[in-house]
């Protein structure tokens, strides 16, 4: 909270983030890296994503990655399709090298996968135990961001952070860092970000998700059909997946970019150090 | 910074990082290998069961769909039982198929599938869900199997019904496919003991003559060529002992999700 910076000699530093924020960011850190892994070895037991309630009507798969063999029948490379475009992606896609070094057919390889063999079984028992470390983790969040009024203070943009809208795009795009009274609360990119990803991307997630769930079908039959189908439902659980990746790549870029030993130690001892408005490191 | 502490708490944080980095990628490797920890990871789909069973009405129904919806069904898993005495009753029709109902029944019998098509039936065109991830959608015609269940009258301990398959899983033919489901799902009016799909004869490779529909869990529930119904109170004694084939095979038995 911005009120209780204190002022060390020469460095301001600021106390950022309360200890249950940085708690339930690191919680999110692992289970958001373990529901990736074990959602692609969940994805390789049949990699293909379609529109609609079927795998098997009228319409070809949206994507499609799978084995190339030759004649005889050798898997010799692993290709990918999206809509009508395809590409070989052998060593990464399709086919690449098991554990054991021999190369496979599968969709996504095994340094990305948990296990890190084909085993859904397993794979499962790792996502649902993770996806529900998550909800609990967003729900715990959700109720102390309202309850501590972190979501009104720190993270709801102002009306002046709507209007210079425009010109924290160009500091982004500039790298522009900043500094002093600017650089002690989010900028309102920052805000709608992470207000995006809270209520938008990550409830998208759980609820696509839970609408491949043909127990909860009986319970909400509306809800799959207003996306289209259960397939459709599994192909934005897909992408959606890989948006959070890219928040997430975005965020440790911005991280690195602004300072990253400060970052992180903010997220981790709550301290970060205001750059002041004559620093020129 | 630059002083010494800041410069020993960086390389700290440093080794911190690597260290979990390295944990995630080859500590979950490790993890997986062992016994006790997936059972750990278990607890999540005992949570995913036990939520969905309480805010699950008894009676609540998958959705169906219109006729226009009906697909070719795939086959998937055994599509011809390697299984000598089930190709030689397949040739003959099923003509001297019985269905064997028994376990902690007060009246175990044996039922033809002509007795079998002559129960209530039901007709239903609803949506396959596999476990790999994939959907199919079919028309279904079957027995309700809560009205055989009816017949034979339940004994008071009665808490499963396992099915038992003619398709044996093992080259050598020995393991036979099996699975089960409890009460809830047995008596739901959508769970039915299938002998017809898109409007034909349920083929061999669909799990002719019988298979089980229980539409709200995945399709390994579903079982194929089913020889015998048989009522028990848990599953000890029975191959894995987990209540299923796949189940023996570290697959979950509730398969809502």
């Amino acid at each position: 909270m911005a009120d209780l910076t204190c002022a060390l000699p020469e460095k301001k530093m600021q106390y950022r983030h309360h200890l249950p924020v940085r708690l339930m960011h690191w919680i999110n850190v692992i289970a958001l890296v373990l529901l990736l892994m074990s959602g692609l070895n969940i994805f390789n037991a049949h990699s293909a994503l379609y529109w609609g309630e079927s795998s098997y009507g009228k319409k070809p798969s949206l994507l499609e990655i799978r084995g190339v063999e030759d004649n005889e029948g050798n898997l010799i490379g692993g290709t990918t399709r999206l809509f009508r475009y395809e590409i070989n992606t052998t060593g990464f896609l399709g086919a690449s090298k098991n554990m054991d070094g021999d190369l496979t057919e599968r969709g996504f390889p095994t340094w990305i996968t948990i296990p890190g063999n084909q085993w859904l079984a397993l794979a499962r028992r790792w996502h649902f135990f993770f996806a529900w470390l998550l909800v609990a983790n967003g729900l715990s969040f959700v109720t102390y961001s309202l309850l501590s009024r972190h979501v009104f203070r720190e993270l709801l943009p102002t009306r002046q952070d709507l209007d210079s809208i425009g010109r924290s795009v160009v500091d982004h795009l500039l790298l522009r860092r900043p500094k002093g009274e600017e650089a002690a609360r989010y900028n309102v990119l920052q805000k709608m970000a992470y207000l995006s990803v809270i209520f938008m991307i990550a409830p998208a997630m759980i609820l696509m998700g839970l609408g491949m769930s043909p127990a909860l079908d009986a319970v909400f039959p509306k809800l799959v059909s207003l996306f289209g189908g259960r397939q459709s439902m599994r192909t934005l659980h897909f992408f959606i997946a890989w948006a959070l990746v890219a928040f997430v790549f975005v965020h440790v870029f911005e991280v690195i970019v602004n300072g990253f030993w400060n970052n992180v130690r903010s997220m981790i001892t709550g301290y970060f150090k205001i750059p002041s408005e004559l620093d020129n490191e | 910074m630059s002083n010494a502490t800041g410069i020993d708490r960086r390389g700290l944080l440093a080794r911190m990082i690597a260290g979990i980095g390295a944990m995630t990628l080859g500590g979950c490797q490790k993890l997986s290998d062992t016994t006790w920890f997936p059972k750990i990871l278990g607890f999540g789909e005992k949570a995913t069961q036990g939520v969905q069973r309480l805010i699950l009405p008894r009676k609540a129904m998958v959705r169906e769909f219109s006729e226009t919806d009906p697909r070719p069904f795939r086959s998937n898993g055994t599509s011809l039982p390697n299984n000598p005495a089930f190709l030689a009753m397949a040739k003959n029709g099923f003509a001297d198929y019985r269905l064997i109902v028994d376990g902690l029944v007060e009246k175990p019998g044996m039922f033809s599938l002509a007795e079998i098509r002559a129960l209530p039936s039901r007709t239903q065109i609803t949506r396959h869900d596999c476990v790999e991830g994939w959907s199919a959608i079919g028309k279904w015609k079957g027995a309700r199997l809560g009205f055989l269940l009816e017949q034979v009258q339940l004994k008071p301990n009665a808490r499963y019904v396992v099915f038992h398959c003619a398709d044996p899983m093992n080259e050598d033919g020995s393991s036979p496919y099996y699975e089960s489901i409890d009460m809830e799902d047995a008596f739901h009016p959508q769970t039915i003991l299938a002998y017809e799909v898109n409007g034909t004869v349920l083929p061999i490779s669909n799990g002719a003559p019988i298979r089980l529909r229980v539409e709200r869990q995945l399709g390994y529930k579903h079982a194929k060529y089913v020889i015998r119904l048989e009522i028990v109170e848990n599953f000890s004694g029975i191959a894995g002992g987990k209540g299923g084939y796949w189940e023996d095979q570290g697959y979950e038995w509730y398969a809502g999700i």
